[in-house]
């Protein structure tokens, strides 16, 4: 049965749509049938105009939720809204702390499973494909449930194509009364300033792993990515042990980055990490170990030590520029 | 005030074996010895310092396997946990992530804690979604993607990762927390602490026990089901060279070609 509306879980930053939110509005385009966004915050009226753009006809919002987490009050408005008849056969979210959050509150709510981790869906929209194991093997999943189907897709799974549409029209729902349920309230924003290109936009990503040996060493990899104006990632392993923050963290858990070029500097390439970055045009991997999985999917593998390697590389960029 | 945590465990096999598929189930196979996974480490130490700062209370250890496997149970208990309830019924094979969270659920309401501990998602199958759901159903608020818990006058409070950095989050108890790996350093078990697990008790309990019908759990329940299993398109080994002292020189020219630099 072909898709005869779908829902898209749009999320904003700065007054604009998150480029995943773009994505999935040109994914839910391509499957036909009507194109709704659902917005959980009071500005949709700022972010209606691109999502129009990009194929949205309508945007749901819920309105200001004053300081409550998303998770509750989004699915709890889309929830009534299924209830009460107004029924997409497929709703797409983003995998962000958000969207996750909410699309696993309306899965319980509604009782229907939900499919995370999704790189693309079917062409009926009943169907979600995985990869697993590091992505050497693909999954398709069927959903075996009444409509609305739940799935929660990968950033960078579709490329954003505007379809050149008017402003999407803004519609306020409902938001039933929770209660103790929606307790939760964010007190206080804090930015972590960064320069530089963001980590999942750049054109060149350097990452650092554990072969670095020692969290001071991770300034090689900020000068690098610097000189190559690109921006500085991590893998799970320096993050854990607490060397950079999370939000420099590439892989399963953390950032999905297709630059031109990723250089992985002493990362082996566990599952974990080689699925955030494996989708990376052009692999660039140093590591002692001939035998890092890393180099098995690396364009340019050197087999030796970052710390004689990178400095080197370091000064041969300086002389050039 | 006492504190009473129930922190969701996951038994998974050794990560550093290289993951299977059952060709006929189509579901990840999960024999042989399975352990904590690492994920869940971080919740059991954070449960653990919060009762202590509380000034009592304790840690029950909520899990759900197949197979009555206890080996991963035992590493917690050793960490310094109380008690363990594990739910263990052959109909559980095949769970989708809302029936798992239907079997948690029902468990952990036997515990009636002040706060549920939760991994944001497991290091096997992460899908992320099953401690929000669990929080839904037990009609709990929750806050997900926590770096950093304290916990006073009734409420926990939360450092949770955003894109842009951390929110500060506060939200009365009872309520589900999800922690990330970072959030404390997990103890290793002492002798004596691993000792004292033996004997620490460990209520089984099959989906019967729970009030639930076996036909809403395990691959009879399941709504969704793997159709089509493939290989990935391979992306190639390219060029290996061994450093010999200029390797950054091929390194250069390989950007180069590229236009990046």
């Amino acid at each position: 049965m072909p898709v005869s509306k779908t829902w898209v879980f749009a999320e904003a930053d700065g007054g604009k749509p998150i480029p995943l939110t773009l994505e999935l509005l040109t994914k839910a385009r391509q499957l036909g049938g009507e194109v709704e966004a659902f917005y959980a915050g009071g500005d949709a009226e700022a972010i209606a105009g691109e999502l129009g753009t990009f194929g949205a006809t309508k945007v749901f919002t819920t309105g200001d939720l004053g300081g409550a987490l998303v998770g509750v009050p989004a699915a709890a408005a889309m929830a009534a809204q299924i209830e009460a008849g107004n029924h997409p056969d497929l709703i797409l979210f983003g995998m962000t702390y958000d969207g996750r959050d909410t699309a696993a509150r309306l899965s319980a709510r509604v009782d229907r499973p939900v499919l995370a981790n999704g790189l693309d869906v079917g062409p009926d929209g009943d169907m979600v494909e995985t990869a697993i194991f590091g992505g050497v093997t693909i999954v398709r999943t069927a959903f075996r449930s009444d409509p609305p189907h739940i799935a929660i897709i990968r950033p960078k799974s579709f490329a954003p194509e505007p379809a050149g549409g008017g402003p999407a029209e803004v519609v306020t729902v409902d938001v039933p009364d929770t209660g103790a349920t929606n307790a939760a309230r964010v007190l206080d924003r804090h930015v972590e300033e960064h320069t530089g290109p963001k980590l999942d936009e750049a054109d060149v990503v350097v990452s650092g792993g554990r072969g670095l040996g020692a969290a001071e060493k991770y300034e090689l990899i900020e000068e690098l990515a610097k000189l190559l104006k690109g921006a500085p990632g991590a893998s799970r392993a320096i993050v854990d042990a607490g060397w950079v923050p999370y939000s420099y963290q590439v892989g399963q858990t953390g950032k999905t980055v297709k630059p031109t070029v990723y250089i992985a500097c002493g990362i082996s390439g566990a599952t974990q990490h080689m699925v955030g970055m494996k989708g990376s045009k052009n692999i660039v991997a140093i590591n002692k170990d001939k035998d890092a999985p890393i180099f098995s999917i690396a364009d340019l593998g050197v087999v030796g030590d970052v710390h004689k390697v990178v400095p080197k590389l370091i000064e041969a960029l300086k002389a050039r520029s | 005030m006492p504190l009473n945590v129930v922190v969701c465990v996951k038994q998974i096999p050794d990560p550093a074996t290289p993951g299977k598929l059952d060709p006929n189930t189509k579901t990840l196979v999960r024999e042989g010895k399975l352990i904590l996974d690492d994920s869940d480490a971080y919740g059991v130490e954070m449960g653990l310092q919060l009762a202590d700062a509380a000034g009592g209370g304790e840690v029950t250890l909520v899990s759900m396997a197949p197979n009555n496997e206890v080996s991963g149970l035992r590493t917690a208990l050793a960490m310094g946990a109380a008690k363990a309830i594990l739910v263990s019924d052959d109909a559980l094979v095949g769970c989708d992530a809302l029936a798992t969270a239907k079997v948690l659920a029902a468990a952990i309401k036997r515990a009636e804690p002040e706060l549920v501990i939760a991994a944001t998602e497991s290091t096997d199958g992460y899908t992320g979604t099953v401690p929000a759901q669990v929080a839904e159903l037990l009609g709990l608020p929750s806050v997900t993607f926590a770096k950093h818990i304290e916990i006073g006058d009734g409420k926990v409070k939360v450092q949770r990762q955003t894109e842009a950095g951390y929110d500060e989050v506060e939200c009365p108890l009872p309520c589900l927390v999800t922690v990330t790996a970072g959030v404390v350093e997990p103890r290793y078990p002492s002798f004596k602490g691993i000792m004292a697990a033996k004997n620490k008790p460990v209520d089984q309990l099959t989906v019967g026990d729970l009030g639930l019908a076996p036909d809403q759990v395990g691959s009879v329940g399941a709504r969704q089901e793997i159709v089509e299993i493939t290989a990935a398109e391979e992306r190639k080994a390219g060029e290996i060279v061994e450093d010999e002292g200029d390797a950054h020189e091929r390194i250069v020219q390989f950007l180069e070609q590229l236009k990046v630099v």
